[in-house]
């Protein structure tokens, strides 16, 4: 059965070459194609921020002038965000959802090409935004009324990407909602299926209630900017403070969108090099079900500076430190799964390992940002810039790269090269650290972000971050060279790729063939 | 072997679509809600009272007051940010009262055959004196596309609040005019959209 290779197993004619792509319904090309373009989104959001950290480099102006380096931290934060990070998470999902609950494919599987085929147009509208006059939109990632109901044309290039990535974004949640529901092997009850699933059922719900939000303020922004409305126009009776309370209804499940399917990565890796199945499985579910239920009523942290009310102040805050006890629930349980373990450390127990310690720092970082009066003093500092690139990523970014790795064997049939992954490891954290950990010094010191000119005394810090800024995307293309390495031959990968590793995708063989589970497999 | 997906599947999984699709259309129009349901709870609560002005009335009255003990020198200052214009203050400094109503000018050319919009972005000296200097009417409020060649008188009245330290005797008001790319064709320039 080893040797059966995906085009014995078409059951059909189907189109070659670039029409395959195209076309495809197959929740594994589906799943290729977003990792693929997620990783180029990474790349080019990687540029802008490189460019950034030059100009940062030394304080005065070297290499850009101030309204580029604005769209640059714009369209790095943007990209980033909607381009690589999610993106990506949908392209495991894709990938391994059907696999870990036995499912033949996705339950739309046509809807599923047009979520993925969606993006790219998206994209070009977003990058090419930089070539329209005026440039890109330049209001930071936010879009923050009025900055962005005065922007250029940029802006409303960027309006209309986002929507369209809304769109892509939902459909692709509606669909990952429905395999999950629907779809599951007989015998995959819910409290049986791997915590990777749960997560991003939760996180699927979460997208299905917050990005119509998003597509309705930058729809209110779009009408701000050309139809005369003034949801935002303080002249025409409306508030720009109303956007940030839409944007951030929006933004604060955003950022658990784009780390609980980092949570579930991890909690599918650590019990495989641990060698003991996943401590408190339930209680994980329930902390994943609470985290999303309390992203709805913390948004006003992100606006203490706005001039709230003490009582809102302390509510939002208070709200907001006990996300910390689902979160702690968590880090506990993957440190209770290590502990008396039968630990080894291939290269995805590294990054998953890497990713609870410095996730944890960008947790707790979090937690000081929360308690109003600091976060007051922080406000727009670095040392905002540090914690959220600490959560996404030390937290997200390293708990893709932590499945990549882990799921490279059954997505190329080989196993990706352990020496290259310990270097990509270690080189990205090391300068992951020597980037970020200066930040949370000169948020403190008082340095303001999104600024391309600083005072003398951040010099140094500012030097540091850069260097290790560089050495850090430069890092990047060792994972670039072990993926193609992997794909390209390597040792074989035997169907369960690492020794103990539970669940139904290490029962297909490795590469999983092009169609899997057309007969329901038996759940023990 | 008989299809995984039957029919019975498929009429359950469109079910749940339209359901979650419906959802996704609510929470659409939820975004919109959240805008009534805002000014309701400022209404309520009494903050952010924009909607009803008047009600902050008494505090600005007792602003008004002319502060005739003491005087500030305003000094202005005008700079260009790669803009080919000719921008200056009609008068270097005045001398007010706090709490004095002052109407000042400056004078802006642009000397390019072809029209150009810029944005003039206001900065203070010292830094806190930005919040006693109560503008209320600037040309930094709104883009000013100047035609080719237009020559323009643009105005600026403002208060300074009688509340300002007592050991602040100058405030320089600076003026840099950014040139708006991409927005030339907006004309005049109100309102800030085109």
């Amino acid at each position: 059965m080893a040797a059966v290779t995906p085009e014995q197993l078409h059951g059909h004619h189907a189109p070659s070459g670039l029409m395959r792509w195209l076309t495809t319904t197959n929740h594994k090309d589906i799943g290729t194609m977003y990792m693929v373009f997620s990783f180029i989104m990474f790349l080019s959001g990687g540029v802008m921020a490189l460019t950034i950290r030059a100009e940062l480099f030394q304080p005065g102006l070297q290499v850009v002038q101030p309204e580029f380096f604005n769209q640059l931290t714009t369209m790095h934060g943007l990209v980033m965000v909607f381009g690589a990070i999610m993106p990506a998470f949908v392209g495991f999902a894709n990938w391994m959802i059907p696999l870990m609950i036995g499912a033949s494919d996705m339950a739309f599987a046509r809807m599923n090409n047009w979520s993925f085929w969606l993006l790219p147009p998206a994209a070009i509208l977003l990058i090419g935004s930089f070539f329209v006059p005026g440039g890109a939109t330049a209001a930071g990632w936010t879009l923050y009324a009025p900055l962005s109901v005065q922007m250029g044309m940029g802006m409303d290039l960027a309006i209309f990407a986002i929507h369209i990535m809304g769109i892509s974004s939902i459909m692709g949640a509606i669909n990952i909602v429905v395999t999950v529901l629907n779809m599951r092997a007989p015998g995959m009850t819910m409290m049986k299926m791997p915590l990777f699933c749960w997560t991003w059922l939760i996180t699927a719900y979460l997208l299905i209630a917050v990005m119509p939000v998003l597509a309705g303020a930058v729809t209110m922004v779009l009408t701000d900017r050309h139809f005369g409305t003034s949801f935002f126009n303080a002249a025409g009776g409306g508030d720009p403070v109303m956007y940030q309370h839409i944007f951030w209804f929006f933004g604060h499940p955003e950022v658990y969108i784009m780390i609980l399917p980092a949570f579930g990565i991890v909690s599918q890796i650590i019990p495989t090099f641990a060698r003991k199945p996943l401590f408190g499985y339930a209680s994980m579910v329930y902390a994943t079900a609470s985290i999303a239920i309390l992203s709805f009523a913390v948004w006003a942290h992100h606006m203490f500076a706005t001039g709230m009310p003490a009582a809102g102040q302390l509510f939002f805050m208070y709200a907001t430190m006990l996300i910390a006890v689902p979160t702690g629930v968590k880090v506990f349980n993957w440190v209770a799964t290590m502990w008396r373990g039968a630990l080894s450390f291939e290269t995805p127990m590294l990054w998953a390992v890497g990713f609870i310690f410095v996730f944890t720092m960008g947790g707790f970082t979090g937690l000081i940002c929360a308690i109003a009066p600091i976060d007051i003093q922080v406000q727009d500092t670095y040392y905002v810039v540090a914690h959220f690139h600490y959560v996404l990523v030390a937290g997200s970014l390293f708990a893709l790269f932590a499945g990549a790795y882990y799921w490279l064997p059954k997505w190329t049939g080989h196993m990706p090269s352990e020496a290259l992954g310990k270097l990509h490891f270690w080189c990205s954290m090391i300068f992951f650290n020597i980037t970020f950990f200066p930040m949370h010094f000169l948020g403190l010191a008082g340095m303001p972000r999104r600024i391309p000119d600083y005072a003398l005394q951040f010099a140094d810090f500012n030097a540091m971050a850069s260097v290790g800024a560089f050495g850090f995307g430069l890092s990047q293309l060792i994972f670039l060279v072990a993926v193609v390495k992997c794909i390209r031959g390597g040792e074989r990968a035997a169907a369960r790729s690492w020794e103990s590793a539970e669940g139904l995708e290490w029962t297909v063989p490795s590469p999983a063939p092009h169609h899997t589970f057309e007969e329901a497999p038996v759940i023990r | 072997m008989k299809p995984r997906v039957t029919d019975s599947l498929a009429a359950d999984n469109r079910r749940l679509l339209v359901r979650l699709a419906l959802s996704a259309v609510v929470m659409f129009g939820f975004g919109f809600l959240l805008v009534p349901f805002y000014e309701k709870i400022c209404e309520v609560t009494g903050i952010n009272n924009f909607l009803r002005p008047e009600a902050e009335a008494g505090a600005q009255a007792a602003n008004t007051q002319i502060d005739t003990s003491r005087s500030v020198l305003v000094q202005f200052d005008a700079n260009l940010h790669d803009l080919p214009w000719r921008f200056q203050p009609v008068q270097r400094s005045v001398s007010v009262h706090p709490g004095e109503l002052v109407h000042v000018e400056y004078e802006v050319s642009n000397t390019r055959p072809e029209p150009i919009t810029g944005q003039a972005v206001p900065s203070y000296g010292p830094q806190l004196a930005g919040q006693y200097l109560r503008k209320l009417d600037c040309f930094c409020f709104a883009q000013q596309t100047l035609a080719p060649g237009e020559k323009r008188i643009m105005p600026v009245v403002f208060v300074v609040d009688p509340a300002l330290p007592t050991d602040v005797n100058t405030i320089t008001l600076s003026y840099t005019f950014f040139e708006l790319k991409g927005r030339n064709t907006a004309a005049g320039g109100a309102g800030g959209t085109s």
